[in-house]
């Protein structure tokens, strides 16, 4: 029993180190993410004009009275900014982009009681989108507004739109086609013209310009919404000061002339930018010039008492322009909206002038804040992300408004100008309030992200460098160290600010954690170096000479490409790209070594100058071959694994793969047969591949539960999978009379491979032992010709040491009973029972193996049923890889190079990593929120879910497959090289005379210490790996967070690296996990066998 | 050591560059409307026919050709096929690894093919003429101990930075700054060009300031 704990302990500081070293980084990315992303929730309710605003109230708060206006004309002039807007008549030198729109001022200087200019401030993120929602809704749109659409981008928030269409006004759209997305089906008439290319000055602008007064002198329109583009895609680009923006500002001029020689009475002019721009053109940030847009409005009658007066905004919101246009054209305030109305089109209490019934200054005002109020109550009650002491402000605050001026009203007296500042304040600080909640980046928070994600890198980095020595001397000092330093930090916060702010703390501990951690690699490296072991040198580690080696110098260049926007929409390409080139290394790299060709032919070792180790040309040669032949396959699959990729908006023009539709979508009825027996038989060759790769290795003989998982569970899951797809590609009308069977086998199928994969996956970790023992008591015939067991003559030592020996021979007579085809036999061994092991070679890679085999079947039932044919791709790319990385280590040391222990090098390790990323857009997935396979939530549950969980986790296994498969079978590559290697290489070293007998796997038992730290050097470098992109992402998010492509290009490319590397981590500790079961399993196993070795 | 044949290998090399310098400038002059961008094949076969003349040329007058066992007209007759087979093999298998690295498959096919006759010509035609169509001398060269003359290192050199400069020159493709260099294959090419010239500066240099490090084992 205490052989079990002995190992049980043994796994734990590696299990513990890798744990560690993921929360670090899940510390890091939860920081920068909750700096970078700004969530919301969306509220989704609508206001209607029989809304009581308080309760015990009279319903009738909108839609009271005649509105002010009937129609409007709402003219966007895409980045519009208050610069291009101004007039400056002393200016005689005029920059391209000054002095160019003379109408707005001439406007406002000959008719001051009809019109208007003010600036108007945007709220950031300023990308067209998140505007449109913003000017619409009302509310202040985040990058992630969480509502219940993540699929399509139309807002589902009650917005101005939506509410102009319920009282029955006709709206009319033009112009950018974003528009369309957003509000699908919500206009009256909608000419949309494509906004993509930046490039394009004149298409989006002219379509309007085709149609827009023609529209206006008909009779056909209410509100008509008209969306220039022209100055924005400009100002991408030229920038702002260039002759082509002056002669685009010149034309919308004339256009805003004309628009105003053709307004009627009745209806109310707008022009607005949406947001402004940098002075290279660019936009997305919060500076000012980015935020600071132009509104000018225009009635021609007139609605102001005069020219512009003190009380008069000097900057105005956003968000102002909703409820105000709510108001007057007489519809409820979207429910969102947190905007204030624009008090100076309102008249005064008392001067109601010409326009009878309709709204004072401070009844909007008191409507205004009625409906804030009560959105903030719903706000408040679904989400708890604002302080809930600001919170309380805020209620006081409009308690105290509201009984002043019920009051007020209830006197009769005419509301002071006390109660309209008051009720100004009340709206003011509410918007201010949410947008400190929700539009802000979190300049700190992002820091601390990035220095922590660095350090992480950095760690990775070294703990595979140094993995023997600290494994030794891992303690529990960085958990103490990283919870005193969270507990010390939220101390500090509850005296200083009364609360704790979870964020702060685990960046402290993340921190300190880290430091100590470097520091000890540190001092045990000094320590190690005075001993004089020949550790690795930090100078030499971190020399250019060695980071430029290929195998770092690839994914270098990968975490460049991440940085750019091309790149990243080009990412499948780029990522096979490398991985081609890092495959077609090795063998370069082997032949420059002169390792891959039989050296014969060198006149100094055949003269016996160099030391000849075991090889010959033939064993060469068929190594070199089977090297050179996997890389064909993986080339191959790398080929074909491009003709699945799915394609994303901004690549022009790309065809999606066929085999990304499922196949009830398929209309031609002999293509969908043809998809369908491509894709059974890749699943039947994925199969077969896995059950002839166990059975090669003899995993197959005994009667455990894995051998059970791999006899029956692995064929039988593929039926279900075979099964399932034929019946979910039948066309509904065929076979009606069995509509209900096929009902209930699309409900059935699926789940019973759920529970079939479930089954296996248990059975596997239950009792992952392959082997099969034979104990004979007969002596064979090849039994009498071995030579004498040498471990009794290792009597006396240790048990340990006579158990190491044991081994060996154990293996040698399995193996050769193997190679002879005798199936039985046996041998005397010290008066015990001999065994014969069947399987023990690759006792650890078996399990593992089958585990992959498994999950990648789960998984593919996720998938549209073409991708089987990309998985079957991806298992051959996973065989390739390993026997490449076998071969080339083989080649190694049969040409005497140095031994590594287990160590497995860099350029396998990038390899696997990069082609976790190649699969994952090689099984049509794609960084963009549209490109996510919803359908995988509906495998097995066609009807839907009630609960989000489930289908989430559904989603992810579906969106993440590669990278969890990689994730998990990455300890194979530690296996493989053990599992192939050629005989005579190794053992020469390793026991001694008996030279011609391989070992495999059963070597990684005879130095136990190796081997788990060769497996944290493994796990540590794949981390590292995943961990940089990771971090180059967030790099690329934080440096590039003006860049036009930020939202669309590097935030979602961000969330989808980061939750890669979330799921990956977790995928690689089950691997790791399972690793560590089987080797428990394995010292159980040895103990039965050789009860009294441990005595 | 070699002071002589560094000296002799530095002016071929500058005739070879005079060359790719002559073969871009002479069409220039005679053929109306030709750049490097926009007939961008044609520069690929006047860089590629005179490179590759040059060359022959060059190594036949210095004599790099290993000297032949047998000196009838057949062997030699036999010898040239065979050269010419090895050069058609290697556009093939330039080809291939073009299509396999991302290169269209079927639209372009014959901007790839001219590439792969360029590389061809950087490459294996050099390979040719200082080691004869030998495929395992080939092969053998390019190791750490494979080159047994000043010849073979400087054969190592130039057909690193050609391949290197053509790998990088795959690049800039992605970017979307729509230069008429960005098009399939104008910035492989140059990158080869100009991996293939720093090639040709770099190793009379390299081995003038190794000679003293660098031996040699007979052959």
């Amino acid at each position: 029993m205490n052989l079990f704990f002995m190992k049980l302990m043994k796994g734990l500081p590696l299990l513990s180190l890798l744990l560690w070293m993921c929360a670090v980084y899940f510390v890091g990315i939860y920081l920068f993410v909750g700096g970078f992303l700004l969530v919301r929730l969306e509220v989704n309710r609508t206001s209607t004009c029989r809304d009581a605003l308080q309760p015990g109230e009279e319903p009738g708060d909108f839609c009271r009275g005649r509105p002010r206006f009937r129609r409007a004309v709402l003219l966007i002039i895409d980045a519009l900014k208050m610069d291009f807007a101004r007039f400056d008549p002393n200016n005689t030198t005029p920059r391209p982009y000054e002095n160019k729109l003379p109408v707005l001022e001439e406007t406002v200087s000959a008719k001051p009681s009809h019109s208007r200019l003010y600036p108007f401030r945007a709220d950031p993120p300023t990308t067209t989108m998140q505007r449109i929602k913003g000017f619409t809704t009302g509310s202040l749109p985040t990058f992630v507004d969480v509502g219940n659409n993540f699929a399509s981008s139309a807002i589902l928030e009650d917005n101005l739109i939506h509410q102009l269409g319920q009282v029955g006004k006709r709206v009319v759209f033009m112009g950018d086609d974003t528009w369309e997305n957003l509000f699908p089906k919500k206009f009256y008439r909608s000419l949309p013209f494509p906004s993509f290319n930046v490039k394009d000055l004149h298409t989006v602008d002219n379509g309007i310009l085709q149609h827009l007064y023609t529209t206006m002198v008909g009779d056909e329109w209410d509100v008509l919404v008209a969306h220039f583009l022209g100055v924005d895609h400009c100002g991408h680009r030229f920038g702002p000061d260039h002759p082509a923006m002056a002669d685009k500002l010149t034309q919308m001029d004339g256009v805003i002339r004309s628009v105003i020689n053709r307004l009627q009475n009745d209806t109310l002019l707008v022009v607005m930018g949406d947001h402004g721009m940098t002075d290279t053109g660019d936009h997305g940030g919060e500076s000012q010039k980015e935020t600071d847009a132009a509104i000018f409005i225009y009635s021609p009658s007139p609605m102001f008492p005069g020219p512009p007066s003190q009380g008069e905004p000097d900057v105005v919101p956003q968000t102002d322009l909703v409820p105000t246009l709510a108001l007057l054209l007489g519809t409820p305030i979207p429910y969102s909206s947190v905007g204030q109305v624009l008090l100076p089109l309102f008249p005064p209490h008392g001067q109601k002038q010409a326009a009878a019934g309709s709204l004072s200054q401070q009844e909007a005002l008191w409507i205004n804040a009625k409906q804030v109020n009560r959105f903030l109550e719903t706000y408040s009650s679904m989400a708890k992300d604002i302080p809930p002491e600001s919170l309380a402000q805020l209620k006081d605050q409009f308690s105290r408004v509201s009984s002043e001026y019920l009051s007020t009203v209830a006197e009769g007296r005419s509301p002071s100008s006390e109660l309209t500042a008051s009720l100004r304040a009340y709206l003011t600080s509410v918007r201010d309030t949410c947008r400190v909640t929700w539009a802000r980046f979190n300049p700190f928070k992002m820091a601390a992200g990035l220095c922590i994600l660095m350090f992480a890198c950095l760690m990775c980095f070294f703990l595979s460098e140094l993995s023997l020595v600290l494994l030794r001397e891992s303690g529990m000092a960085p958990v103490v160290v990283a919870l005193a330093a969270g507990v010390f930090t939220a101390g500090g916060q509850l005296l200083a600010q009364g609360y704790v702010e979870v964020a702060w703390c685990l960046a402290s501990a993340a921190l300190s954690t880290e430091v100590l951690f470097l520091w000890k690699a540190h001092r045990s490296r000094t320590a190690v170096a005075k001993n004089g072991s020949n550790a690795p040198k930090w100078a030499s580690l971190l020399t250019p000479s060695y980071l430029l080696t290929p195998p770092l110098l690839v994914p270098l260049l990968r975490c460049a490409s991440l940085l750019s926007d091309s790149y990243v929409i080009a990412e499948g390409r780029v990522v096979t790209f490398l991985v081609l080139s890092l495959a077609l290394y090795v063998p370069i790299h082997l032949n420059w070594d002169g390792l891959l060709l039989p050296p014969s032919h060198d006149p100094l070792k055949a003269a016996g100058l160099l030391p000849s180790s075991a090889l010959s040309p033939s064993v060469v040669r068929k190594e070199s071959s089977t090297l050179l032949a996997c890389l064909g396959v993986l080339v191959g699959s790398l080929y074909l694994s491009l003709s699945f990729h799915g394609c994303r908006e901004e690549q022009g023009s790309c065809q999606p793969s066929p085999f990304l539709s499922p196949l009830s979508r398929l209309q031609n009825s002999q293509m969908k047969n043809l998809h369908y027996i491509l894709s059974v038989f890749s699943l039947g060759l994925w199969t077969s591949l896995l059950r002839r790769c166990l059975r090669h290795y003899g995993n197959l003989n005994s009667s455990g539960a894995t051998v059970f998982a791999a006899r029956w569970i692995l064929p039988l899951l593929s039926v279900c999978l075979g099964l399932h797809w034929a019946v979910s590609a039948t066309p509904e009308d065929s076979f009606r009379n069995l509509a209900e069977l096929i009902s209930l086998a699309q409900l059935a199928l699926p789940r019973a491979a759920f529970c079939l994969l479930g089954l296996g996956l248990f059975l596997i970790w239950l009792d992952p032992l392959t082997v099969f023992m034979k104990a004979r008591a007969s002596a064979s015939a090849r039994g009498s010709s071995l030579p004498p067991p040498r471990y009794r003559a290792s009597t006396g030592i240790s048990p340990q040491a006579e158990l190491r020996h044991l081994i060996p021979q154990i293996y040698q007579q399995m193996r050769r009973s193997l190679d002879d085809g005798e199936l039985s036999g046996g041998n005397e061994v010290d008066n015990r029972p001999a065994v014969e092991a069947y399987g023990l070679g690759t006792v650890y890679s078996a399990p593992l193996l089958l585990f992959c085999g498994l999950l990648g079947l789960g998984l593919l039932l996720l998938h549209p049923e073409g991708m089987a044919l990309s998985f079957l791709l991806l298992l051959l790319e996973m065989g390739a890889l390993l026997h490449i990385h076998a071969s080339s280590t083989n080649l190694s040391s049969l040409h005497g190079a140095p031994p590594g222990g287990f160590n497995v090098p860099w350029t396998p390790v990038v390899l696997w990593s990069l082609a976790a990323t190649q699969f994952f857009h090689a099984t049509g997935h794609l960084p963009t929120f549209p490109s996510i396979q919803w359908g995988a939530a509906f495998v097995g549950f066609p009807d839907g879910h009630t609960g989000t969980i489930l289908p989430a986790s559904l989603v992810t296994l579906n969106t993440f497959a590669s990278q969890i498969l990689f994730a998990v079978a990455c300890p194979l590559l530690l296996f493989w090289p053990l599992v192939c290697e050629v005989r005579g290489s190794r053992s020469g070293r390793a026991c001694g005379d008996e030279g011609e007998d391989a070992v495999m796997e059963i070597r990684l038992r005879e130095s136990p210490q190796q081997f788990s730290s060769a497996l944290l050097q493994l796990s540590a470098r794949y981390l590292f790996i995943q961990g940089a992109q990771v971090f180059a992402s967030v790099c690329a998010a934080a440096i590039l967070r003006r860049h036009l492509m930020v939202w669309k290009v590097f935030a979602p490319k961000l969330m989808f690296e980061a939750s890669a590397f979330l799921v990956s981590s977790v995928s690689l500790l089950i691997g790791v996990t399972l690793v560590l079961r089987v080797d428990v399993a394995v010292s159980r196993w040895f103990k039965r066998l050789v009860p009294d070795a441990s005595r | 050591m070699w002071d002589h044949e560094i000296r002799s290998m530095a002016s071929s090399h500058a005739i070879v560059a005079a060359s790719v310098f002559m073969a871009t400038v002479v069409p220039a002059v005679l053929v109306p409307g030709f750049s490097v961008y926009g007939t961008h094949l044609l520069w690929l076969y006047s860089v590629s026919a005179a490179v590759t003349g040059v060359s022959v040329a060059v190594s036949w007058l210095l004599g790099l050709t290993p000297p032949t066992k047998k000196h009838t007209l057949g062997y030699k007759l036999s010898r040239l096929f065979r050269s010419c087979l090895y050069f058609f093999l290697s556009c093939l298998f330039f080809h291939v690894v073009l299509v396999l690295y991302g290169a269209p498959l079927i639209e372009s096919a014959v901007e790839t093919f001219s590439l792969a006759v360029l590389l061809t010509s950087l490459t294996s035609l050099r390979c040719l003429c200082v080691l004869g169509p030998n495929v395992q001398a080939w092969i053998r060269v390019f190791s750490r101990h494979g080159a047994m003359s000043i010849w073979d290192t400087c054969l190592q050199i130039t057909v690193a930075c050609t391949l290197v400069g053509a790998w990088l020159g795959a690049f800039p493709i992605p970017l979307d700054w729509d230069r008429p260099w960005q098009v399939w294959p104008v910035s492989c090419s140059l990158g080869a060009m100009i991996g293939y010239l720093t090639g040709l500066v770099v190793a009379p240099a390299w081995i003038h300031y190794h000679r003293k490090q660098l031996t040699y084992k007979s052959k």
